[in-house]
């Protein structure tokens, strides 16, 4: 269901670590705001009542202190925030992205590296990887292993959940699941050059059966995710979604161990990065 | 290796209409007024009264107007911004990347640097000294050159814009996009060079403000009876000089990296690019607060003021800003929890980042008790204060919000952010220095700002400021995320148009400030401050003539209070009379003026742009040339002049003559009219 | 009704500060009630806040070292690199330094000329020897092929002290121009203080060498 003018975005969680986090925010909202709509009201109200002109307004200008009212000041934000705080450490130990989620069925691994200024999905156990669109099977566990293949990005798909930092030589990790089939967008949330707003990517989550039909119809058909193919890759450039056939093992530990160098920059000292084939 | 360096004509962007352009029409004007000052023959009288000045109330008013005139730079940039995303909707709208990266990246650096940072400091120096009841900042000429300087950062961002390009990585540059590897320009150049030479002048403002509030206050004032407005100063200027050295240890870092291949952030040979955010956070995070302690003081002082009353809970609003001052040092990692650094770190920061919110909540409850009770006037600069308290109950809504690692794991970087930071930036710290400028501009020229459109002003900015950036709220919860150059999503568009309605209704406001300072310019006979009390203030800064005379004070005062003009004040009112008889006038020594400042800034600039461009013989030329201003300085004979006891005598008699008929005419008033509130 | 606020009169403590304030005169109780203090504490105490700030600059760069102490990029480490024979010699220049400059302040307190030239020319004798160890280890170094662009460690090591080198240059350029200006100005009050800021800021840069000393090239010779 989507709520008219909303986006399907955060507040439309697809998947259980969405819809966790989405509980976590209106509920925070919600208790702030038992605070914060009263203070606007009393600002409001404090200010128009004692206005100079107010005959019936009752004056102290001696009320400079008073040791109940500093007890009630400093002990309702502090509760606010113990409330507050303590929803803070539950939610980031039970939300930690790298905590696998829990299933009856295996995380499936996908290995993700964003390049400028595409996103390369690996499969590893599958043999096969996509540029632009990730394809998952819904109701299943995610295991995104994620880094970059130069300069920083960040790995997010609202409507699934926690976005991650992507940073080469590194490699984060991230369970994410979507619960019905959708298409889900996926964006970048970092500032990586020139080309970083055509970095979205559509996640395709569909039933298993399509998703190892979709595997088995990539697996041997169009170019191999080999080194040469890699390094193309590499340069700036703006993708059309496609897919590699076969990926040569061990690939994206390369990237990852740096035994692959990161991407180059711009050519000529100056980006001008033309989109190649959009969609 | 060629004489200029890097530098050849391609640096001026010829090509591009729009930099150049507006490159041009900035060169026109200021040539204009070069003009217009060289023929009406000002320039003796700028030069010795304003540019070689180290007179506190000179340079604190050249900040503020270096802040305003680039307010107007920077404003212009986010209404570029705003047009770019409300056209670019499956469309490439008129700015190309390039460009906007480059809008974006130079808005945040100067609305940051250069128009938040001088507010703040500059009002910070007209007044500080004047409430603690001294003649001048320990140390002047210093004072001086931290002015100059930072004009010369700002200077040099702006020539970015016609020789050359600004950094395309944001107003903080994370590498490896700002290594040289990813960012070849000059860029990123242009940004660390133009920010350590100003990062200079403020750590140097840091070390000043702390010795003075420290080290030089009025006879009898103790620390608790120092203004509110002091206190956060201090808190500030501590702030200061404890995160300022990590933001020239961090960019000197990024430029030895760019220029001879050093590996501190490098993807390759072992860098460690989060490192960077750990140094740039731990200046930036204390680098808001150094920003909103301040304007958390103005209003400590505007509400008071303007409710006719002390400010309640003096003890419990110091506590509040000390503690505020040491954890700001504490919450950093809260600006990058999606970096993955583990649920226990992760909590951690955010709950430090939480309790933060306690001692801030702790001072808006203090200043609504401070209305309750008193005669509330809305003045200007309180209903800035009021719009203050209500804006920015939100933004710290929306920072409390963000400082749960998950929430922050879907918010992080996306366009709710940014509402949150214009929030709590434009509503505590931009509404903080109108409401500054505002009260205190009488005291500076003598003469009250005129009111109508001074209200005008707020009422446009608060709308504005709202149908501006509540829409960034909605979309950033539509999974936009920030920087984008265009984009497909159809439900996003409808919100960036009305942000833009917002920014041009913010536009207005700005027009009705701009107008307010004209029109109150052209009739300010009329509203002559008279007295140096315009506002029935309550501390020692409107003890003073407006504006006050070179030496602050003929006679230092002595403090017996909290709050120490307003019993002055209660007693002479008492008394009918003046509390205390003409004083035995005596000769007051004031620091000489000096060129040391403005010459100093001169090299750094040179300096600068030779370094920006690899012209390495003028660097050294540059750095000679500030030297040697430091030796001619030190070789100083005289750095004193002598004010005389009868030109002492001649302008204090004068305020105290305006006072004493301000108080007889008051007696009479209320004799005549007993029942009125006075 | 419209008496002015009575809380703040003297002789009550309407905030709970716990004193109350006094009519007449000042007391100098220490919290700072005695009026502006006097020329020399403001000029000792601004440049000592100065210091402070020097120190947080380099506690970046220890904080960096730290970090990037094993990032090799499979090159030599401490132990292969670092000669705790210069290290001594080094410190012991700079620590022999204090002590003349020590010397020199006292000349400056008895207005000896001679000593003073005396004393500071011995201070940066010591201090240009430092430097020439330093960049003797440094040469050394990128002759080896351990320059600092080639590891993250090793653009820490040479950043950071290279930072105190950089000081400890200032520091020297500094004590020349003090050598000028005794001769030439005398003993005035403003040389004194200049001279007071130049001493604080020589055996700050002492007490920094100990932290390096110590962090890098000690703890250095500990780490795999």
């Amino acid at each position: 269901m989507q709520l008219a003018g909303c986006g399907r975005a955060q507040l439309e969680p697809a998947g259980p670590i969405s819809d966790a986090e989405r509980t976590i925010l209106l509920d925070s909202v919600v208790i702030m705001l038992a605070i914060v709509v009263p203070t606007i009201a009393l600002t409001i109200g404090i200010a128009w009542w004692y206005r100079s002109s107010n005959a019936r307004a009752r004056r102290q200008p001696d009320f400079v202190y008073s040791g109940r009212v500093e007890l009630l000041v400093w002990s309702i934000p502090t509760l606010v925030i113990i409330f507050l705080g303590g929803i803070a450490w539950i939610s980031s130990h039970d939300l930690d992205p790298a905590q696998p989620l829990p299933s009856k069925r295996a995380a499936i691994d996908i290995q993700v590296v964003s390049l400028d200024w595409k996103w390369l999905f690996i499969y590893p156990k599958l043999g096969i990887a996509s540029v632009n669109r990730l394809v998952v099977p819904a109701g299943v566990p995610l295991h995104l292993t994620v880094t970059s293949a130069s300069v920083w990005n960040v790995f997010w798909v609202p409507q699934l959940g926690s976005m991650l930092y992507c940073m080469n030589g590194m490699a984060g990790s991230l369970y994410l699941q979507a619960d019905r089939p959708g298409v889900y967008r996926g964006l970048s949330a970092m500032i990586s050059g020139d080309g970083f707003a055509d970095m979205h990517f559509d996640t395709d989550a569909v039933p298993q059966g399509r998703f190892e039909a979709w595997a088995a119809s990539t697996r041997g058909a169009g170019p191999a995710l080999d080194t040469r193919a890699y390094e193309a890759l590499l340069r700036q450039s703006i993708d059309a979604p496609h897919t590699y056939g076969s990926v040569r093992p061990g690939l994206f530990g390369d990237i990852v161990m740096q035994r692959l160098p990161p991407g180059e920059g711009p050519r000529g000292g100056v980006a001008d990065v033309r989109p190649v084939g959009l969609k | 290796m060629t004489l200029l360096g890097k530098l050849t004509w391609q640096a001026i962007p010829f090509q591009e209409p729009l930099p150049l352009l507006s490159g041009a029409a900035v060169l026109i004007i200021m040539i204009a007024v070069l003009a217009w000052v060289i023929v009406r023959g000002y320039v003796p009288y700028l030069w010795r009264e304003w540019i070689t000045s180290v007179d506190h109330k000179r340079i604190g008013i050249m900040y503020c107007i270096l802040a305003g005139v680039m307010l107007l730079r920077g404003f212009i940039d986010a209404i570029m911004m705003r047009t770019q995303q409300a056209m670019a909707y499956n469309a490439p709208g008129f700015l190309p990347p390039s460009h906007f990266d480059q809008i974006f990246s130079a808005h945040g650096t100067i609305m940051i640097f250069f128009v938040a940072m001088p507010f703040v400091i500059g009002l910070m120096n007209v007044i500080v000294p004047l409430q603690l009841g001294v003649r001048d900042v320990a140390f002047p000429t210093l004072n001086s050159v931290s002015f100059w300087l930072t004009a010369a950062g700002a200077l040099l961002v702006n020539l970015s814009l016609v020789v050359g390009e600004f950094d395309r990585t944001g107003w903080l540059p994370y590498p490896p996009l700002s290594e040289l590897t990813y960012s070849p320009g000059v860029g990123v150049d242009y940004y660390c060079w133009s920010l350590q030479i100003s990062g200079i002048g403020t750590l140097m403002t840091g070390i000043n403000f702390v010795t003075t509030i420290l080290k030089l206050r009025a006879p009898g004032m103790h620390y608790s009876r120092m203004p509110m407005f002091c206190w956060t100063a201090l808190a500030s200027n501590l702030l200061i000089v404890a995160a300022f050295p990590i933001l020239t240890a961090c960019l000197a870092m990024l430029l030895l990296d760019r220029y001879v291949g050093f590996h501190f952030f490098t993807d390759t040979g072992g860098g460690n690019s989060m490192m960077f955010m750990n140094l740039i956070w731990a200046w930036g995070h204390p680098e808001v607060y150094i920003l909103v302690l301040p304007a958390f003081g103005i209003y400590s002082e505007v509400v008071s003021t303007f409710s006719s009353k002390p400010l309640f809970g003096y003890r419990s609003m110091i506590y509040a800003t000390m503690a505020i001052c040491i954890i700001s040092f504490m919450v950093w990692l809260h600006h990058f929890f999606t970096m993955g650094a583990g649920a226990d770190v992760n909590a951690i920061f955010g709950i430090a980042s939480m309790i933060i919110a306690v001692p801030t909540g702790v001072k808006i409850f203090n200043w609504l008790f401070t209305m309750y009770g008193g005669y509330v006037r809305f003045t200007s600069p309180m209903l800035w204060s009021i719009g203050f308290m209500v804006t920015f109950a939100i933004g710290g809504m929306t920072g409390v919000l963000l400082a749960v690692p998950p929430a922050d794991f879907q918010l992080h970087n996306s366009v709710f952010l940014v509402a949150h930071f214009h929030n709590v930036i434009i509503g505590a710290v931009l509404f903080g220095v109108f409401a500054g400028y505002t009260y205190w501009f009488p005291k500076a020229f003598g003469f009250v700002l005129d009111e109508r459109l001074g209200k005008w002003a707020f009422w446009l900015w608060l709308i504005g400021f709202w149908v501006a950036w509540g829409p960034g709220y909605v979309v950033g919860l539509e999974g936009m995320t920030r920087r984008l150059q265009h984009y497909d999503v159809a439900e996003w568009h409808p919100w960036l148009v009305l942000a833009e309605w917002g920014v041009l209704i913010i536009l207005l406001g700005i027009v009705a400030q701009i107008a307010q300072i004209v029109v109150s310019i052209r009739t300010r006979e009329r509203r002559r401050d008279v007295t140096g009390d315009p506002w029935d203030g309550r501390n020692l800064e409107w003890v003073t003539s407006s504006p006050p005379p070179a030496f602050n004070f003929a006679v230092l005062p002595d403090v017996t209070d909290q709050e120490p003009y307003w019993d002055m004040k209660a007693r002479a009112r008492e008394l009918g009379q003046l509390t205390r008889p003409e004083p035995q006038y005596e000769p007051i020594h004031m620091p000489r003026n000096s060129p040391t400042g403005f010459v100093t800034a001169f090299f750094a600039v040179v300096t600068g742009f030779a370094l920006i461009w690899h012209i390495w013989w003028l660097v050294l030329l540059g750095l000679a040339g500030a030297y040697a201003t430091f030796v001619v300085f030190a070789w100083r004979d005289h750095d004193e002049i002598l004010i005389p006891a009868e030109e002492v005598a001649r302008l204090d008699r004068a305020n105290r003559a305006a006072r004493s008929a301000a108080l007889q005419h008051r007696q009479l008033r209320r004799e005549s009219q007993p029942e009125s509130h006075e | 009704m419209s008496a002015p606020s009575t809380a703040l009169r003297a002789g009550r403590d309407p905030y709970h500060m716990g004193h109350v304030p006094a009519t007449g005169e000042p007391e100098y109780t220490g919290h700072g009630g005695g009026g502006p203090a006097p020329k020399r504490i403001v000029v000792g105490y601004g440049f000592w806040i100065f210091i402070l700030s020097d120190v947080i600059l380099f506690s970046a760069f220890f904080a960096t070292y730290t970090v990037l102490i094993h990032a090799r990029n499979g090159g030599p480490g401490p132990r292969e690199l670092f000669d705790l024979h210069n290290t001594a010699q080094e410190t012991a220049c700079l620590l022999l330094s204090s002590f003349t400059c020590g010397m020199a302040s006292l000349a400056v307190g008895r207005r000896n000329l001679l000593w003073t030239e005396i004393t500071l020319a011995l201070t940066g004798l010591l201090g240009v020897t430092f430097l020439i160890l330093e960049l003797h280890e440094f040469l050394g170094l990128v002759a080896r092929g351990a320059g600092p662009t080639h590891s993250a460690f090793l653009t820490a090591f040479f950043s950071l002290v290279g930072c105190h080198g950089v000081h400890v240059s200032a520091g020297l350029l500094w004590l020349g121009t003090m050598m000028a200006q005794f001769p030439a100005k005398g003993f005035k009050e403003s040389i004194r203080h200049r001279y007071l800021c130049f001493s604080l800021f020589w055996h700050a840069l002492d007490i920094i060498w100990i932290g390096i000393f110590t962090v890098v090239y000690l703890i250095g010779f500990l780490t795999p």
